[in-house]
């Protein structure tokens, strides 16, 4: 009996800060069906009425979002194709094969990883400025097909991570594909690449959000709107719409949509990536 | 076709470089070869469609003593940080210690808590915008629901920086996460080492939880201290900076000065101070855990 009591006040505490937490986004898509009169009506309402389901294709096609959806998920393919090859590839290197200098280079490489992106973000914008490829996806893809992330740290993160992977595949597996003649390549795609498909979609569901989510780049780097990203388009947004809050939200909650949707459908990457994340300390 | 063994080392050898040469060249044009260029742009006074002439460390010294708005600007960014990383740390592992108590529906409350973390930064930002909204916004509401006066929350010199530190709370589910799987596993005989000595609730915590997450919690101070220090997102886009420069973090003002300003020259120079500060700041951290960060199994 002397138990009960403490755990109802677990519960009671659970629920009130699980309240706490969800009323924003409650509150986001209550504002993202409002019509403004209701919007701007005190004390606040919670429930739309009517449901103004229009604030949607109003707001999506005010400024051109289908065309930033476009230009975000080529983004996101060119990056996060970039940085599965290239975590692939280079975990295998420094997993598996012998080479002279190999434990300086992954050394040094382990060291930049806590460069803050800050340090580097002015040298770049002078060299993509220098070879004229600003205003293009390429400041903001290339480097992920060379190790250097989504921003910086984050490539060489998802390289540390498989590579700790491939130390825990038996080494005997690629002696004997070896042995028969195979080559790193076949190697890879045969025994590797099968045997790692949960971290490389831990490595996935994380360059999708990364890419998702990165605004400091686009915004320095993207300047004609045909070119933005849907974090940029939702930032001009604000500057064109401003106090059209249930436009503001609906878009918002366009954005938020698609992670929430990942989330759900891959909820155990997420969570393992991030449990990987603090392991690394 | 076999191989023996000297043409394996062969074959490791060519390959393992060839499968390398991606990331080192990453590793110079993205990393190394940008570090010197940007040491080498503090020297100078170079504006972008202007001339560059070298002035050795004038820009350093101008910073450090004539810039008001770097001082400004810097404090901002150190009470940003203190505003944020303790809190969301108490609040991330008290999230974590309320799921760890095999509580029914863990994986609802889990989920719920972790939501707000994964919405876009700039979606979340606008969210923010809305709910700090002096007049129609849920916060002011809510205050005023309990009798409560509201607050001016972005828009007053005072409230700024709470108010964004407040919204960055809001995002710790990822944190929680870590801890809740570093509470999983504290070996379980520790505690009933503590219940045969008869200890209570309290003496678990104190002298087996919170050892046991010391590195933990050290792990996700160091990052969570590196994140708040480069902040920028949300700041930019709601304040720019304001009001009076209140809300002006370190990276706002280095991309202000940078891109706006195109005092490249200068920008670098805050730019490697940055650096520096970070990197000092990392190693103090370091350096004070190993007075409080235990580590099972001796040192580490």
């Amino acid at each position: 009996m002397s138990r009960t009591n403490p755990r109802i006040f677990t519960y009671i505490t659970l629920i009130f800060l699980s309240l706490l937490m969800i009323l924003p986004l409650i509150w986001l898509v209550r504002s993202s069906l409002m019509d403004n009169a209701q919007i701007f009506i005190f004390p606040p309402e919670w429930v739309p009425s009517p449901f103004r389901w229009s604030n949607y294709p109003e707001a999506l096609t005010a400024v051109p979002f289908s065309r930033f959806f476009l230009n975000t998920m080529t983004l996101e393919f060119i990056t996060v194709s970039g940085v599965l090859v290239t975590t692939i590839i280079s975990a295998y290197t420094f997993a598996r094969l012998r080479w002279p200098g190999r434990n300086i280079v992954f050394g040094v490489l382990m060291a930049t990883g806590m460069l803050p992106g800050a340090a580097t973000l002015i040298p770049m914008f002078v060299l993509w400025r220098e070879v004229g490829a600003l205003d293009s996806f390429v400041p903001l893809a290339l480097p992920s097909w060379f190790g250097a992330g989504v921003y910086t740290g984050q490539g060489v993160f998802a390289i540390f991570l498989m590579r700790q992977f491939y130390m825990s595949i038996p080494r005997e597996l690629d002696e004997a594909a070896y042995i028969d003649g195979a080559g790193p390549l076949t190697v890879l795609w045969r025994v590797i690449i099968p045997l790692s498909k949960p971290a490389l979609l831990v490595i996935t569901v994380f360059s999708f959000n990364d890419v998702w989510n990165q605004f400091l780049e686009p915004t320095l780097y993207l300047s004609s709107e045909s070119n933005f990203t849907m974090a940029l388009g939702l930032a001009s947004f604000k500057g064109l719409y401003n106090a059209q809050w249930g436009y503001l939200m609906a878009a918002s909650a366009t954005m938020v949509a698609p992670i929430i949707l990942l989330f759900f459908l891959a909820q155990r990457y997420f969570i393992e990536g991030i449990t990987l994340t603090g392991i690394k300390g | 076709m076999s191989r023996n063994k000297s043409g394996l080392l062969k074959m490791e050898r060519r390959w393992g470089m060839l499968l390398a040469l991606p990331v080192t060249l990453g590793l110079i044009l993205f990393a190394i070869g940008p570090i010197i260029a940007s040491f080498a742009f503090s020297l100078t006074d170079w504006q972008i469609g202007g001339q560059s002439s070298f002035v050795g460390l004038n820009n350093y010294e101008t910073i450090l003593t004539k810039d008001p708005v770097f001082t400004k600007s810097l404090f901002v960014t150190i009470y940003y940080v203190l505003a944020t990383v303790p809190v969301a740390i108490i609040a991330a592992f008290g999230l974590a210690m309320l799921l760890n108590r095999k509580v029914k529906g863990l994986s609802i409350f889990r989920t719920i808590f972790f939501l707000p973390s994964i919405v876009p930064r700039i979606a979340s930002t606008m969210l923010w915008l809305w709910l700090f909204n002096p007049d129609f916004g849920m916060l002011n509401s809510m205050l005023e629901f309990v009798g409560l006066p509201g607050s001016q929350w972005i828009y007053a010199e005072e409230t700024a920086i709470p108010s964004i530190a407040l919204m960055s709370v809001w995002g710790v589910g990822n944190y929680m996460i870590i801890f809740l799987a570093g509470l999983q596993s504290v070996p379980s005989h520790l505690y009933e080492a503590v219940e045969v000595d008869g200890g209570g609730a309290w003496r678990k915590f104190y002298h087996v939880t919170l050892p046991s997450m010391t590195p933990t919690i050290f792990f996700n101070m160091v990052m969570m201290q590196i994140g708040a220090f480069q902040s920028f997102d949300s700041v930019y886009v709601m304040t720019q900076g304001g009001p009076n420069n209140a809300t002006l973090l370190y990276v706002v003002y280095l991309y202000r000065v940078a891109f706006t300003e195109t005092k490249i020259g200068y920008a670098s120079a805050l730019s490697w101070i940055l650096f520096i500060i970070i990197v000092v700041l990392t190693l103090i951290t370091f350096r004070t855990s190993r007075k409080w960060v235990y580590y099972e199994g001796g040192g580490k």
